[in-house]
């Protein structure tokens, strides 16, 4: 068991990589076996990194060094610096790469009946799990250079992905302008991962946190991160992507596609919390984060109310809500130099925004994956074609149900915690702030108001007679966050001490995380 | 978590169902002997034939008139940025970019 903990980082990244590349092959052998090796993949790696997780809550942050006599030897003999492939996974990392497990293995499941109406399951398949690999890899690395590249995975198979429908129109464009959009930020990503090396050789975030000087070339890569990672993550107002790429993207993969975006998130607050930290000037950078999070999240409600097409109206509260993550983190980053607002309300908005990433993508996925639900059900998007679905869709009106109230911040619902504990801490910082947060909050409720009574209330239309309730393993894939949900909102405290409040001292603990790598070097 | 002490789900949940059993009571106390098929489970539209249920249904488009007339402006300005042509998606990065770079160079010299 020891041996399985120590290695279960990697193993975590190699198992699903392993199974992208197995599956075409197995694809011969028919679809059962196919799903079976896919969905075995998948769970493996969120077994993996449970008892990562267990382990790092309980001994702390953990290093795995790729080509060591030891995993943990991190500088070889001899050298000063890390040379080598280093997989860094604290708190919050772990955290991540738990939303990450868990929502592409509820998405592979939801998946399976949708690709019975599919040609191309191998290639799906393919691209489903190389995407899992790019988020945990994305999540779990400890050098720059290599976050470049599980970005890079992660972007390729989620335009693939996205644009996998070829034959409706709308799905190509949506994949082109991803892969465009993701190509631009990569590239800008490794410009300044280039800005870094140039001065200090070195590509080991802990070993350039504690080099880094703060320089004008720091602070142009500073920059060009930041902005490339907010487009990544779709905040205002480099969102236009979004919509167009989450409307399009076959069932089973929007939420994934949109936990990729949350790990660019985790990205943005890596670099910095981690790389950059104290040597920041943090109230600067912190308002620069609250002003791109108070545009999301009021642009994209207004936006989303505006929406007809019940997908894009998802994909841009999915925008909102990413501004609820930017606007906690961003207070707690702006005051972060500041050790008594740090521990007053700081650490609570940190807590609230990274609290907020989970909850989201389990509301959010569910979301999604009900939106896919009337697609695949009645063969449309659009709002205004819908109507009386109650009848027909029990099961899927239910999550629907769950989904929008915990996204609406309804008590008791999940939402309704991390956004009770934005709301305090910010109002702290700037009354202001809290108030836009609950407005949003408002019209987020009145948008899913709008979404429910349109497709699910209202007479029984005559069109609609023939539509059934969506095949059991989509209705699974949908319960298991439902019930994820459900459970998070009834015992909000014991998954904030238990998962939350060790991720935000992570987070904050720059010294602890270059440490585990430079150690007294 | 300070907002946290103060916040329990499983109290609300309670509360809920308490407040459920009373309505379903009440409920139950209503008139159970209606015939099915006939005017009294038809929709009742002031004496008026009330119309085919396409007709019936309220559409999403026809939602929050008044909400996007009172902010047409706004609206007007928005959709307007919303081109959906990738090259505007670049300007917009290339811009923020610039103005981010332009604040934390700024912000160094304050």
């Amino acid at each position: 068991m020891d041996s399985l903990v120590t290695h279960s980082s990697i193993l975590a990244i190699a198992i699903p990589l392993l199974a992208a590349f197995i599956v075409p092959l197995v694809s011969k052998v028919g679809d059962k076996a196919r799903n079976t090796v896919v969905i075995g993949a998948l769970a493996l790696a969120e077994f993996l990194v449970i008892i990562l997780a267990r382990d790092i809550y309980l001994n702390g942050l953990h290093v795995y060094t790729l080509g060591a006599a030891a995993t943990d030897l991190t500088i070889p003999e001899h050298y000063m610096v890390p040379v080598r492939i280093i997989l860094e996974v604290d708190a919050m990392s772990v955290f991540m790469g738990i939303i990450t497990t868990t929502i592409s293995l509820a998405g592979a499941i939801y998946s399976i009946s949708f690709m019975k109406e599919e040609t191309g399951g191998d290639r799906f398949y393919t691209l489903l799990l190389l995407l899992a690999v790019g988020m945990l890899g994305l999540v779990f690395t400890g050098d720059m250079f290599n976050f470049f590249v599980f970005l890079e995975i992660l972007s390729i198979s989620g335009a693939a992905l996205a644009a996998f429908r070829t034959r409706f129109g709308d799905a190509t464009e949506g994949g082109f302008k991803y892969i465009v959009i993701s190509a631009v930020g990569a590239l800008v990503v490794l410009f300044a991962v280039g800005i870094l090396y140039s001065q200090y050789n070195l590509l080991s975030i802990a070993a350039l946190a504690q080099a880094i000087q703060y320089t004008a070339l720091d602070k142009i890569a500073l920059a060009l991160l930041v902005v490339a990672l907010a487009m990544k993550l779709a905040s205002v107002p480099l969102h236009m992507w979004a919509p167009d790429t989450y409307s399009v993207a076959p069932a089973g993969t929007t939420p994934m596609i949109y936990v990729a975006s949350q790990a660019c998130l985790y990205g943005l607050f890596r670099v910095l919390f981690s790389l950059y930290g104290v040597s920041l000037d943090t109230l600067t950078i912190g308002w620069v984060v609250i002003i791109l999070g108070v545009l999301s999240m009021f642009v994209g409600v207004t936006m989303a109310v505006h929406q007809s097409d019940i997908k894009r109206l998802m994909a841009y509260h999915a925008i909102s809500q990413s501004g609820y993550m930017l606007l906690g983190i961003g207070v707690g980053l702006a005051v972060l130099a500041d050790p008594q607002a740090l521990a007053s309300y700081g650490r609570e908005a940190i807590s609230g925004g990274i609290f907020h990433i989970i909850n989201n993508a389990l509301y959010k996925g569910l979301l999604f994956l009900t939106a896919e639900a009337l697609f695949f059900a009645l063969g449309t998007r659009d709002l205004n074609k819908m109507g009386g679905m109650f009848r027909n869709m029990k099961y899927t009106a239910i999550f629907f149900i769950i989904g929008a109230l915990a996204i609406s911040g309804v008590p008791p619902f999940n939402g309704f915690t991390s956004k009770l504990m934005i709301y305090e801490s910010v109002y702290n910082f700037s009354p202001v702030l809290a108030v836009i947060a609950m407005l949003v909050s408002i019209l987020t409720l009145a948008s899913f108001t709008k979404a429910f009574q349109s497709a699910f209330t209202g007479p029984a239309l005559p069109q609609h007679d023939n539509v059934r309730e969506v095949p059991k393993p989509m209705l699974i894939g949908m319960g298991i966050l439902a019930v994820a949900i459900v459970f998070f909102s009834l015992f909000p405290s014991l998954v904030v001490d238990t998962i939350v409040t060790p991720a935000t001292d992570a987070l904050i603990d720059q010294a602890g995380y270059i440490g585990a790598v430079m150690g007294g070097a | 978590m300070a907002s946290l002490s103060t916040w329990s789900p499983i109290v609300l949940v309670v509360a809920f169902l308490i407040l459920a059993a009373v309505a379903y009571f009440f409920r139950s106390r209503g008139e159970p002997r209606y015939k099915e098929g006939t005017a009294q489970t038809q929709v009742f539209l002031a004496g008026e034939e009330a119309p085919e249920p396409d007709k019936r249904h309220i559409r999403a488009h026809n939602m929050y008139w008044g909400f996007f007339q009172a902010l047409k402006r706004y609206y007007e300005t928005t959709m307007n940025a919303h081109t959906g042509i990738i090259n505007d998606y670049i300007i917009w990065f290339t811009s923020v970019v610039a103005i981010t770079a332009v604040i934390v160079f700024i912000a160094g010299m304050v």
